[in-house]
């Protein structure tokens, strides 16, 4: 995110364009404009901004609205204008949310899931991402395309037998029957194998002249320079899981063991209308973790979403 | 020359043994888990879907009667009319808005484009659910702040809610504003990467802005493209999350995706065995949505 920005700005000043670097200048800081660049180039520019802003605003809109929303009285939350700068704000509603539903309970059901999710999905993927990446074994390709070929498999065409497996295995309402099915995954698989193909094969060979064995090699050395692609599918499987809806949806039956997202959308239908402003304290918070993901994380985020767009 | 070098150590064939084995030990834990989850599963949908199931009752062999019921169930057809519908309506608007957003972001807006940034891709952060919890007030038809703005503006107050085809504009907003993040990194990455010179060159020989965003920026951004558009039809194909909560598949079915009716066939009728067979048709639509568009896409795609 630091450097993003800062390379294509240098370009502009050291650029060979001169006249676009002068229009440019004038256009962002309102100078008096230099004689040649017409008017209609720079409103245009200036229209451009104001659209862009505009959308912008309109799409963080809901968000922040959501935030004003709960901050108003219960009574006060559904009536329109709404109040998009809080003159009195209701903290209460948010110590409402958690003394009238059991908040914490979803709070610590999420924050167990995901962890663990995140955890296992680390461990698994870097293990196999590295023996698929750089150990020679007999069915290596046909695993590895095997492995591959189940991320074409959508969520909700394995589900019913899934859950038929999880409540045969008497985990249905259970934290760890959430966790498990998930815990191997194709994408992180092929993430970390990516990653481990890109760092130098002599590494592993000077460790191996001096005498490491194949799990030193593996554990000192290349599990060691792991840490960037482990924090981007870390970050990745932190956001898919902490939002998750439809497993918790089929495989949670108890409001104790019920995950945030399952657990306010629960909260909303026996709620009804009439606290609204709780229900959307209840979600404002439920955000926070993926915002401060967002907030350090976001280099990482962009990554691995994009993971995958350069290959086509 | 790895072996070259430790040969005088290890015999190469114990050597091999060895790293099979060690291999073998890594790969296991996620073969294993997806194998019984995933893999297994997927030949389980198949199976289930030729069995009638209910949990209470033993499944007993109905052969091809549940995709024949599946074949004559209005219901179901509805579902996948309105899950394509949705997915062709989602992926052109977030594919278009991303890349038109991406592009003049982009163009000269160093200094907001973090800020635009962050902005887009905040709601890709939040959970779909939850979200959607906060539209559902937003869009209600009587006391949403929407109708309100629209109704100061003295614009129509649209039924959002409560009407078929505003039941369909509201997902389709809703989850166009959600993916729009996406798209919208995705294409600005795939800009940054079209050089300079190449767009430099073709103004120089007096290319328009248009052209130049046609002939040249398009067709180098198209690998972004294919990608974006095949992960939104994957996914938008399997939309579930925001009809659940938005209207529950209503007014009547009229946004009731598949994966919905699957849910409600499953989780509510308790008969896993149709709900399999719409599992299994929609995993085979995914597959052959995936398909078609990698073979289209070798006609426009250009891979530099």
């Amino acid at each position: 995110m630091s450097q993003q920005p800062a390379q294509p700005a240098l370009a502009v000043t050291t650029g060979h364009q001169r006249p676009a670097v002068a229009r440019r200048a004038t256009a962002l800081h309102g100078r008096r404009r230099a004689h040649r660049p017409p008017v209609r180039r720079t409103a245009g520019r200036v229209l451009e901004i104001i659209l862009l802003s505009a959308f912008a605003i309109l799409v963080v809109a809901p968000i922040y609205w959501a935030l004003v929303t709960s901050l108003r009285t219960p009574a006060q939350s559904f009536t329109n204008p709404p109040a998009w700068i809080p003159a009195h704000p209701m903290w209460s509603n948010y110590s409402a949310v958690f003394h009238s539903v059991p908040f914490w309970d979803f709070l610590v059901n999420s924050l167990l899931v995901t962890g663990f999710i995140v955890i296992g999905q680390m461990v698994t993927c870097c293990l196999a991402g590295y023996a698929f990446a750089r150990l020679k074994f007999r069915g290596r390709e046909p695993l590895f395309w095997a492995v591959l070929a189940t991320m074409m498999v959508p969520i909700q065409a394995t589900i019913i037998p899934v859950f038929l497996l999880i409540k045969n295995l008497g985990l249905v309402n259970t934290r760890t029957g959430l966790i498990l099915p998930v815990i191997g995954t194709a994408f992180g698989t092929f993430l970390m194998r990516q990653y481990f193909l890109q760092m130098p094969r002599e590494l592993g060979e000077a460790a191996t002249v001096d005498g490491a064995t194949q799990w030193q090699v593996f554990h000192r050395v290349y599990a060691r320079l792991a840490g960037p692609p482990l924090a981007t599918l870390g970050v990745l499987a932190f956001a898919a899981y902490w939002n998750e809806f439809f497993r918790p949806l089929i495989f949670l039956s108890a409001p104790s063991k019920f995950t945030l997202p399952l657990g306010l959308v629960t909260l909303q239908g026996y709620l009804g209308t009439g606290s609204v402003s709780v229900v959307l304290a209840g979600v404002i918070l439920s955000l926070i973790p993926t915002l401060i993901v967002f907030l350090f994380a976001q280099r990482r985020l962009v990554e691995g979403l994009t993971f995958g767009s350069v290959k086509g | 020359m790895a072996l070259a070098i430790r040969r005088p150590k290890v015999p190469a064939g114990l050597q091999r043994r060895r790293e099979t084995r060690f291999a073998w030990l890594l790969i296991l834990p996620t073969v294993l888990f997806v194998g019984v989850f995933t893999a297994a599963p997927i030949v389980g949908s198949f199976v289930l879907s030729f069995f009638n199931y209910s949990v209470i009752a033993p499944a007993h062999w109905v052969g091809l009667a549940n995709y024949q019921a599946l074949l004559h169930d209005s219901n179901a057809r509805a579902a996948f009319g309105v899950t394509f519908l949705l997915t062709a309506g989602i992926v052109i608007a977030e594919v278009v808005v991303g890349l038109a957003l991406a592009v003049a972001v982009q163009r000269r807006m160093n200094w907001a484009r973090p800020i635009f940034r962050s902005a887009f891709f905040v709601p890709l952060l939040v959970s779909g659910a939850s979200i959607s919890i906060v539209m559902s007030y937003i869009f209600d038809p009587q006391f949403g702040v929407l109708n309100y703005y629209l109704h100061l503006l003295g614009l129509p107050q649209v039924p959002w809610l409560n009407s078929t085809w505003g039941a369909i504009a509201t997902v389709m907003i809703v989850v166009t504003w959600q993916q729009l993040g996406f798209t919208f990194i995705v294409f600005s990455a795939a800009l940054g990467a079209v050089p300079k010179e190449l767009i430099e060159a073709a103004r120089t020989d007096g290319a328009g802005g248009w052209r130049i965003f046609r002939k040249i920026t398009v067709p180098m951004i198209s690998p972004s493209i294919l990608f974006t558009v095949t992960v939104g039809v994957i996914g938008t194909l399997q939309l579930f999350d925001q009809p659940y909560v938005l209207t529950h598949g209503g007014p009547g079915n009229a946004t009731q995706t598949v994966v919905l009716d699957m849910y409600q066939q499953a989780f509510q009728n308790l008969r896993f065995g149709y709900a399999s067979s719409i599992s299994v048709i929609l995993f085979i639509v995914v597959l052959i949505a995936t398909y078609l568009q990698f073979r289209i896409s070798r006609k426009w795609v250009f891979y530099s």
